[in-house]
């Protein structure tokens, strides 16, 4: 049976110390949060989980917290995700797909600036269910 | 659910919200017995009788955002719909286990979908909860652990991306060794 050996995990070590810095809570500048309730996986919300695994991949980024919460309350807007900017509002994006996953991290996540057009409206809600 | 594999992550975020430290799931086929099982087990908060008895009422959720809780009842309803079964236990304070038995060749019998793609997403969104996926198929067995993976990564996080890459192609070719069906 295939294992993963400590060789396969070694070329990583080698590869990148600082992708140790991955936050994992606290100590971040961007959180990301996909909805993951019951809705929001049946409209495909692993898919966003992972076109924002490979953003983050992309871009090289080590400075995002992204994590999954619950349902976010609005069954019919989802696939949902919270981005939130270290010291600003969060901000919920609705009905993502990858594409508006890929446009919003550029904009949002490197950038700065709200993607408006696929918000939902800044800081009105939390990220917990 | 389109298919099993969502319902596995959708599981597994209850028993995150729980707080769960561990989850195990466990698949095992029998091609014989033209049976598949499907369990899940968390250390979680657990439920009283009364929450596990509403627990599989489409109509009960413990959260005010909204009413209607469906997970659990969704799978039971696949598992029956493949002539299979569904049963949960689970105790306060120690952790609920679930089991579900679909009819392999059932012709309702949901595909059993990205599995690698549920684990990962699992595993990034959550890399302090320690994940077991055992699969069983006849005999050959395929496992990840990722609290022994945590070990040998010595302080490189499990959801960096090179290291979730790695975790996916382990579980593509587990589980291409194995032989899983679709
Ligand atoms: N593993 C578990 N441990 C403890 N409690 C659980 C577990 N699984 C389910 N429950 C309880 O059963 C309820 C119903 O779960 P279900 O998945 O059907 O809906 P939900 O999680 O509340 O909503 P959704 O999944 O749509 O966001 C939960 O609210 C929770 O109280
Ligand atoms: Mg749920």
């Amino acid at each position: 049976m295939p294992k993963l050996t400590i060789k396969d995990l070694q070329k990583i070590k080698e590869k990148k110390k600082r992708t140790s810095k991955l936050r994992e809570g606290g100590d971040y500048r961007v959180k990301i949060t996909v909805h993951m309730g019951t809705c929001g996986i049946a409209a495909g919300a692993r898919k966003i989980m992972n076109a924002f695994i490979e953003e983050i991949e992309k871009h090289d980024s080590s400075d995002i917290f992204l994590t999954n919460s619950g349902c976010a309350g609005l069954c019919s807007k989802e696939p949902m995700a919270t981005i939130e900017v270290l010291d600003q509002a969060p901000v919920k994006y609705i009905d993502l797909n990858e594409k508006k996953v890929e446009e919003i991290f550029q904009k949002h996540v490197m950038g700065g600036n709200i993607a408006k057009e696929y918000a939902l409206g800044k800081g009105s809600e939390k990220t917990d269910a | 659910m389109e298919d099993i594999s969502l319902h596995i992550l959708d599981i597994a975020e209850n028993s995150i919200k729980a707080k769960a430290k561990n989850i195990k799931i466990k698949f095992h086929e029998n091609t014989k017995k033209d049976k598949t099982i499907l369990e899940i087990a968390d250390d979680g908060e657990g439920m009283n009788k009364k929450t596990l008895n509403k627990a599989l009422n489409p109509f009960f959720t413990t959260k005010n955002t909204r009413t209607v809780g469906l997970g659990l009842s969704l799978l039971s309803e696949s598992a029956k719909a493949a002539n299979g079964t569904f049963s949960i236990k689970s105790k306060p304070g120690k952790g609920t286990h679930l089991k579900a038995v679909f009819q392999t060749s059932h012709i309702d019998r949901k595909p059993m979908g990205d599995i690698a793609s549920t684990l990962i997403s699992i595993i990034s969104g959550h890399p302090e909860v320690n994940l077991v996926y055992a699969h069983q198929l006849n005999g050959k067995k395929y496992r990840l652990n990722t609290k022994k993976i945590k070990s040998q990564l010595n302080g490189i996080r499990i959801n960096s991306p090179e290291v979730l890459q790695i975790i996916k192609s382990n579980i593509k070719k587990g589980l291409d060794y194995i032989g899983r069906q679709k």
